[in-house]
């Protein structure tokens, strides 16, 4: 690597660099409810992934079910006194409380695989389309209207009701409906980017088309992309709950946080509130917790302020 | 995009299946093949299919009950076109002033308290919000109906409950489900769109004629935030119809969303591909009525377009 490359791939000084993280860092402190946000969205992650180790009770284990204690109002002692239900118990005697960590679980990672497939996707494709321009561009470009103008849910329930069930079968169909999101900013972000000098410099430099692309125009297109990451990773796993809600997401076997509620809607008009409550405000803490994070980032990447 | 639907719906299974009774033999089910068409190849019932739709308006008979499809689907859509007018004429109706507000005083607590408010109010999933409603107001207070749709009356051939006091009991829940996430989205676009034309000159020239607040706000301001408030509120129109499909099945009302569902579930194709057919079609003739509005509201457009 020659000195002149390096300078233009390191994006300026290192000291430079630094200040601006710290710029960054402060400005996102700035926002009580944004910091608000990543705490309980830290928090939600490790309850999420020390699932097995905090839960009282693994859900999935029949064995350590007994049929008795089945939909114990919150609060109340298992029926051999040795546990305590503090958000009750379901039609089958589980533990609402193991259940919820165990479906936030799958709801984190249906929404973080399937969003960062189709951010590797999406992006690829919008920079692809902004570098080359003509045909490719128009093509990539129609496939992406086409698909946006048709409402999310709607193609993913077709797209599902192709497929089938399955966790894997739900992530792709969320890629599906999200790629062409990621394309469309990565597209907007990377034409202002290639005619700016420092591509120019490279493209003397006669570097190959893939090294410009992802080593010096990629990395400036991040900001805007990230926006849409955090706002798709919410969308994501609130439209993943509602197509297990609406019994075309995720097997009965793997219950994610919509599938929980699904379960006590059931239960619901009787007045056994809590087995689809619960789960409902885990939900609702984990979409607004990172919509809050994306919304203030917003605010901070995006000069241009849009809704 | 027809032919997308129509081969993707081909290999969602086979319907005779669901058709026949299970004791019917091979001969029999070979006899309902034939009678649908369903024996010849994929392309020739494509073929005969876009035949049918373009020359005749004939979208196939439903599977299930043999009534045409498209006629199930009108028949549907009455409910759901009351239910996505009155939710996007509330939206509105709230949204609008609450976004002047938040625009004018950027900086106060109520202004602040309206944008969290409506950051809540877009990322939760529709279908929770529904759920809440009716945990609150059907099953604890018993105000409202859980689900259904109340009596409805005769207005020329279409049946509206709009106008009893039990219809109205039994709309207003998941008219309010739409219209939270609606709202939320109206009130952004519409601060966004009062931040910019505060300090325009014709807004300071108002004032400075001595015009009443009111005035300046409700007619100087309100013409000019038109523009992006009817874009939005037209497309997210044809978002509502969609949406509806959750909507309908949490509160099983009987509208065309639920009967999507259904048919997805029972594997009617020919009802399917008609609701999606459906879709496209009205979402494009909602684009060129909001098009319409816009070089009404806005004589710029016009004299640009003919220039």
């Amino acid at each position: 690597m020659t000195a002149a490359e390096n300078i233009l791939e390191s994006g300026g000084q290192p000291a430079m660099r630094e200040s601006m993280l710290r710029l960054f860092a402060e400005q996102f402190l700035a926002s009580k409810l944004a910091v608000l946000g990543m705490i309980l969205l830290a928090l939600c992650l490790c309850l999420a992934i020390f699932a097995p180790w905090i839960a009282p009770q693994n859900p999935f284990d029949i064995g350590t079910l007994n049929i008795m204690d089945s939909k114990l109002p919150p609060g109340s002692v298992s029926g051999d006194g040795a546990m305590m239900h503090w958000l009750g118990t379901d039609g089958q005697a589980r533990d609402v409380f193991s259940a919820i960590l165990y479906g936030l679980r799958i709801s984190l990672i249906v929404g973080l695989v399937s969003v960062s497939a189709a951010f590797a996707i999406g992006a690829t494709a919008g920079l692809i389309s902004a570098y080359f321009g003509g045909r490719t561009e128009a093509l990539l470009m129609r496939i992406v209207d086409i698909q946006l103008s048709f409402p999310a849910i709607l193609v993913a329930l077709v797209l599902l009701s192709v497929l089938g069930k399955g966790v894997d079968k739900v992530i792709y169909a969320l890629v599906a409906v999200q790629w062409a999101y990621f394309a469309r900013a990565a597209r907007g972000a990377a034409i202002v980017e290639r005619n700016k000098e420092y591509v120019q410099a490279a493209r003397c430099m006669s570097l190959s088309w893939q090294r410009i692309l992802w080593r010096h125009i990629f990395p400036n297109c991040i900001p805007p992309l990230m926006v849409i990451a955090t706002i798709d990773l919410a969308h994501a796993i609130a439209l993943e709950a509602t197509l297990s809600f609406l019994g075309v997401g995720v097997p009965v076997t793997e219950p994610s946080l919509g599938m929980l509620i699904s379960n006590g809607f059931e239960y619901m008009m009787s007045g056994t509130y809590w087995i689809a409550f619960f789960p409902g405000i885990a939900l609702a803490l984990v979409v607004v917790a990172i919509n809050l994070v994306g919304d203030h980032l917003r605010d901070i990447l995006n000069p241009r302020n849009e809704i | 995009m027809s032919a997308l639907v129509f081969a993707a719906l081909y290999m969602i299974g086979d319907p005779v299946l669901m058709l026949a009774s299970p004791e019917a033999g091979d001969a029999e089910r070979e006899l309902i093949r034939q009678s649908f068409g369903l024996d010849l190849p994929l392309w020739r019932q494509y073929l005969i299919f876009l035949n049918k739709v373009f020359v005749h308006l004939d979208f196939g008979k439903s599977f299930l009950t043999g009534e045409p499809a498209i006629g199930l689907i009108l028949d549907r859509m009455p409910a759901t076109l009351e239910l996505a007018t009155a939710a996007m004429l509330f939206a509105v109706l709230i949204g609008v002033p609450l976004g002047i507000y938040a625009g004018l005083k950027p900086e106060s607590f109520g202004a602040r308290s309206v944008m969290t408010g409506s950051v809540l109010g877009f990322s939760l999933p529709n279908f929770w919000v529904g759920l809440m409603l009716i945990m609150v107001f059907a099953v604890f207070l018993h105000w409202m109906p859980a689900g259904g749709r109340g009596p409805v009356q005769a207005f020329g051939p279409i049946q509206l409950s709009i106008f009893s006091w039990a219809g109205w009991r039994s709309l207003i829940l998941p008219v309010a489900t739409i219209a939270v996430a609606k709202c939320a989205l109206i009130v952004r676009v519409t601060r966004a769109a009062t931040r910019e034309c505060l300090p325009q000159d014709y807004i300071k020239f108002a004032r400075a004629r001595g015009l009443s607040e009111a005035r300046v706000l409700g007619v100087h301001l309100l013409k000019n935030i038109l523009i992006p408030i009817v874009t939005v509120a037209g497309l997210e129109y044809g978002q509502v119809f969609a949406f509806a499909v959750v909507t309908e099945s949490v509160f099983s009302w009987p509208g065309m969303g639920k009967l999507l569902i259904d048919s997805i579930i029972t594997l009617d194709r020919p009802v399917v591909v008609a609701y999606l057919i459906l879709t496209v079609v009205f979402l494009s003739l909602l684009n060129l009525v909001v098009d319409v509005i816009y070089t009404i509201l806005d004589p710029r457009v016009q004299s640009k377009a003919r220039a």
